[in-house]
């Protein structure tokens, strides 16, 4: 761990000299807002742009991605035969990424590198992945990650951790993979390591004041999962959903995804897409039955997986990281933070 | 560690259709590499994705055992898209398998137990390659007294008949085999429902029984009490469940019930687990 400081005036020229061994990704503005994108030359990520309408986790995990192809023509030998499909694994970096869609990129890691197996997809793209994230001076009006063991200068997952000095940043290289980032641009101007960690301190903590939202998930792992899944509340808080699904794909912790064949000629690939539980669809059955049924029961899934199974299956807090997303996009409201004050406040068996 | 989303590459090696209505019909796959037969190493009771390059995968449990060597059977009902087209398609035809998949009925907590088993339907898959798994020489001396109860709509719906029947005579497996009604005059096994052919034939429970039931979630609801009836505690009473899944791998999202992973953390829970989570199966 050390500090070192880039002066704005190098930041393009360093940036762009890391293209040299790093494929680039980042913020870019478009007609629907600020996305994250891959960087074509000459493309800067913008550092003003604040937050993206979608999170970073299309970087690792694309909203649909060839994962094996094969030829249906039975002329060739190998017809029918499935083959891992292309994908460029050479070292790329992520630049801008927010602390909270870091901490969330380590969520999402342990539903995809488990003890029984390995999604090579998910995983040869983290593993290429540097992550050069940019500290939240300014937290908006939705942002909570103070709430969810994160926050505007949280350092889990990221490999640089930049601060935004007005005319310079102040770069915390946290790992190998950061400091061999910061070479590659060049940056090399060493900063004092205690008096930049006072200037971090200051910053986070201003910027930390300015997360006026407290969620409270204290007492949701002592909860049984049956009390919570049967309150009354959900009813409730589902009455105006649409399920339009947009909280599941602006979510920064959204994995679900679906597998679709799909066929050009002779050409077979089979792709994986983002799904959302939102959907009816998502969980019928060939014949029709449906566990999950009724827009309700789709609702209380998506928070009580967030929320509750998530923490008790793993142990390892909920998985939310509270950058709000969900919160600002959904067009009636619906407000995770409100749900999951209710899902903690609950007592099953109160005043019965 | 292997891509698990790969199939291994089969051909099909025969069909058979498995019931009077042709809805249900039986895949025999054999390996085309050498080596993959090992590598699919399984335990009866898992499951495996069927997949149809160009069409899509289904997840379907094995029917074949894991004493029977050179070939993987599934037995498939036409329902969906995938398993409209497997059922169009011929021997000889190139496809994948995917597994195995999933945990598998609790062999280790079973030995030295009388086990009995309950199926209905086309959910026998996995029951069969248990009876068969049981009954193989090396391993029958492992297992107490095995009862089988298995119902279907008609003798023609009734998957397995020729092995049924030829259990039927055997001395160290008990069979009740039963249909809810027939017009064959002829017909030698019992006609009823399976929750009262449970109540009625089923061993009552003791410490070292255990019930491992699959089948329609309508037979597995009325099943249950009978067997509370017979004194089985939810903890010997053993359940495959199903669901709606893609990845087969717990990474997906969809097949849940509660925190659990049908697909992996399952497809098997004592109904003891079950009652711990959301039905939502």
């Amino acid at each position: 761990m050390s500090f070192i400081t880039i002066d704005k005036k190098d930041w393009a020229a360093g940036v762009e000299k890391s293209r040299e061994t790093y494929r680039l990704f980042g913020p870019v503005k478009d007609d629907n807002g600020c996305q994250f994108k891959s960087l074509d030359a000459g493309v800067m990520p913008d550092m003003e742009a604040g937050d993206t309408v979608l999170s970073a986790k299309s970087v690792l995990f694309p909203q649909s991605e060839k994962i094996l192809t094969t030829t249906l023509d039975e002329s060739k030998e190998d017809h029918h035969i499935m083959k891992r499909a292309d994908a460029d694994y050479t070292p790329r970096a992520v630049i801008g990424v927010r602390p909270y869609d870091a901490k969330a990129v380590q969520l999402v890691k342990m539903n995809f590198d488990t003890e029984d197996y390995r999604d090579p997809y998910w995983c040869d793209a983290y593993e290429a992945t540097t992550f050069v994230g940019l500290a939240v001076n300014k937290p908006g009006p939705t942002d909570f990650s103070t709430s969810t063991a994160c926050g505007p200068f949280s350092e889990d997952g990221l490999d640089i951790l930049l601060a935004d000095m007005d005319d310079k940043y102040l770069a915390k290289i946290l790992t190998p993979k950061g400091e061999a980032y910061a070479k590659a641009c060049g940056f090399a101007t060493a900063a004092d390591d205690k008096e930049s960690q006072v200037t971090f301190d200051v910053l986070r903590k201003a910027a930390e004041q300015e997360i006026k939202t407290c969620v409270a998930t204290d007492k949701l792992a002592e909860k049984t999962i049956l009390d919570l899944h049967e309150a009354p509340f959900w009813d409730d808080v589902a009455f105006s959903c649409l399920n339009c699904g947009t909280c599941t794909y602006v979510c920064p912790t959204c994995w679900c995804f679906d597998i679709q064949d799909e066929n050009k000629r002779k050409d077979s690939t089979r792709f994986r897409n983002w799904d959302s539980c939102m959907s009816s669809l998502f969980t019928r059955h060939a014949t029709g039955h449906n566990p999950r049924e009724t827009k309700t029961q789709r609702v209380r899934q998506r928070f009580m997986h967030k929320l509750k199974y998530f923490l008790d299956k793993y142990d390892q807090g909920i998985m939310c990281v509270g950058c709000g997303r969900c919160v600002k996009s959904c067009p009636v409201n619906i407000d995770i933070r409100e749900v999951c004050n209710t899902m903690n406040a609950y007592e099953a068996n109160k005043g019965e | 560690m292997e891509n698990p989303y790969m199939p291994y590459p089969v051909r099909i090696d025969d069909i058979e259709v498995a019931t009077e209505d042709s809805s249900l019909k039986t895949f025999k796959f054999v390996f085309l590499n050498e080596g993959d037969e090992e590598k699919f190493a399984y335990e009866a009771g898992q499951f495996a994705e069927l997949s149809i390059p160009g069409v899509g995968e289904i997840p379907i449990g094995i029917a074949s055992s894991p004493v029977e060597k050179g070939f993987v059977k599934f037995t498939v009902f036409k329902t969906g898209v995938v398993t409209a087209h497997l059922h169009n398609m011929k021997v000889g035809d190139i496809m994948g398998i995917r597994g195995p998949l999933g945990n598998w009925y609790p062999w280790d907590k079973l030995e030295g137990k009388n086990v009995v088993i309950i199926g209905g339907g086309f959910a026998f898959t996995t029951l069969r390659s248990s009876i068969k798994y049981m009954l193989d020489p090396a391993n029958r001396s492992k297992f107490g007294n095995i009862d089988v109860v298995y119902g279907a709509r008609s003798p023609g719906m009734l998957l397995y008949r020729e092995e049924l029947y030829e259990w039927e005579k055997r001395d160290d497996i008990n069979m009740h085999i039963t249909v809810d009604s027939t017009d064959d005059p002829d017909w030698k096994y019992h006609t009823g429902f399976v929750p009262q052919i449970v109540e009625e034939n089923a061993p009552e429970a003791d410490a070292d029984t255990y019930a491992i039931i699959c089948g329609p979630p309508i037979m597995i609801k009325f099943t249950q009490p009978s067997l509370v009836k017979l004194g089985y505690k939810p903890d010997q009473i053993i359940m495959s469940l199903e669901n709606r899944m893609k990845c087969g791998i717990g990474m997906c999202g969809r097949c849940n019930i509660g925190k659990e992973l049908v697909c992996k953390d399952g497809p098997v829970f004592t109904l003891d687990e079950i009652n711990q989570t959301p039905k939502e199966y």
